[in-house]
């Protein structure tokens, strides 16, 4: 982590922030550019699950991590805590890393 | 039926009570997310103190996650910079819905903007009332900003004290976001953008720069450019 990023972002965030409450303050946006954003998390956060379980750097790999990570998924989908979704991924990973 | 009683003060007033429980008891399991960053930031590489800044500073929990992740990844500035611009663009949008909402200076609404996220616009929106959307924004918003920033700082200070790896917490960070994306799956727009984006960022993985993978995953929201299927249809014959 850098400083030189921290700030940028800070900047960054608190535009997008600042711009939709303060600067365009009761316009609309048209439908489709909404649902576009509305679905961001999705398919981005979908690609951080992908890259942080299944990769190395620019490399594909499968290690104990995609174990804890289909148990955290599991849990997710049986509507579990968000504790003890994370939990129950960083345990399972580590459990198997020591077997 | 709901209305609250805008001559009591918003802590009196009984009909407003719930609504507060709710927003309070949102933004302490938000404090675990901030635990859970606290220990993934400084594990990625990030000191105690940068840690704790993106939490004070930038307070949108997916792209704080993002930047670091790509950043730990060995990712470069720009593509960190990216992909956590791009989750913080909705809050934008959060914005717009907000400022139809928010009574208050400009002083007031700069302030307000910082604590315009996922969270606090959910639990406003939900309120049946103006004058009770805005207890339930500032609510949440200053209990969700210092739950997720003690959070933050117990996480980064219990990651600094361990190794990581031994207790598989390099897992937590995408055990978290399974947890945050999880209940946008209702929606099956969602999904296809989730399988999208999954398959862009897999396949691109081994021939793009670190990081990079997760800018072009962005590309799965292109379903949104349909109109979904299930929404009323409005204009009957054009």
């Amino acid at each position: 982590m850098t400083w030189t990023l921290i700030i940028l972002l800070t900047l960054g965030a608190y535009a997008f922030k600042v711009t939709g409450l303060v600067f365009l303050g009761g316009r609309s946006l048209p439908p489709m550019f909404e649902r576009c954003l509305a679905l961001i998390p999705a398919a981005v956060v979908t690609a951080l699950v992908m890259k942080d379980t299944f990769t190395n750097g620019q490399d594909l790999v499968l290690d104990a991590r995609a174990l804890g990570i289909a148990v955290a998924g599991i849990a997710a989908w049986r509507k579990a805590p968000l504790i003890v979704v994370i939990v129950l991924g960083a345990a399972v990973t580590a459990l198997v890393r020591q077997i | 039926m709901n209305e609250s009683a805008p001559n009591l003060p918003w802590w009196k007033d009984a009909t407003l009570r719930p609504a507060i429980a709710a927003c309070l008891t949102l933004s302490a399991a938000v404090g675990v997310f901030g635990f859970s960053f606290g220990v993934g930031s400084v594990a990625a590489g990030s000191t105690v103190l940068q840690t704790c800044a993106l939490s004070l500073l930038v307070f949108t929990g997916a792209s704080q996650f993002s930047a670091v992740s790509v950043i730990g990844a060995g990712g470069s500035i720009g593509s960190a910079l990216g992909g956590a611009l791009l989750l913080a663009a909705r809050n934008g949008v959060y914005g717009l819905a907000m400022s139809r909402r928010l009574d208050g200076g400009l002083g007031r609404k700069l302030l307000a903007a910082q604590l315009t996220i996922d969270e606090t616009t959910a639990m406003a929106v939900a309120q049946p009332d103006r004058r009770s959307q805005q207890v339930a924004f500032w609510v949440t918003g200053v209990a969700l900003y210092t739950f997720w920033n003690l959070g933050t700082l117990i996480g980064a200070l219990t990651g600094s004290a361990i190794d990581p790896k031994t207790f598989g917490l390099d897992a937590a960070f995408p055990a978290g976001f399974i947890a945050m994306v999880w209940p946008l799956f209702s929606d099956p727009r969602a999904r296809v953008a989730a399988v999208i984006g999954g398959i862009i960022c897999l396949i691109t993985v081994p021939f793009t720069p670190i990081g990079v993978p997760i800018l072009l995953s962005v590309f799965g929201v292109l379903v949104g450019l349909q109109k979904p299927v299930d929404a009323p249809k409005l204009e009957v014959a054009s």
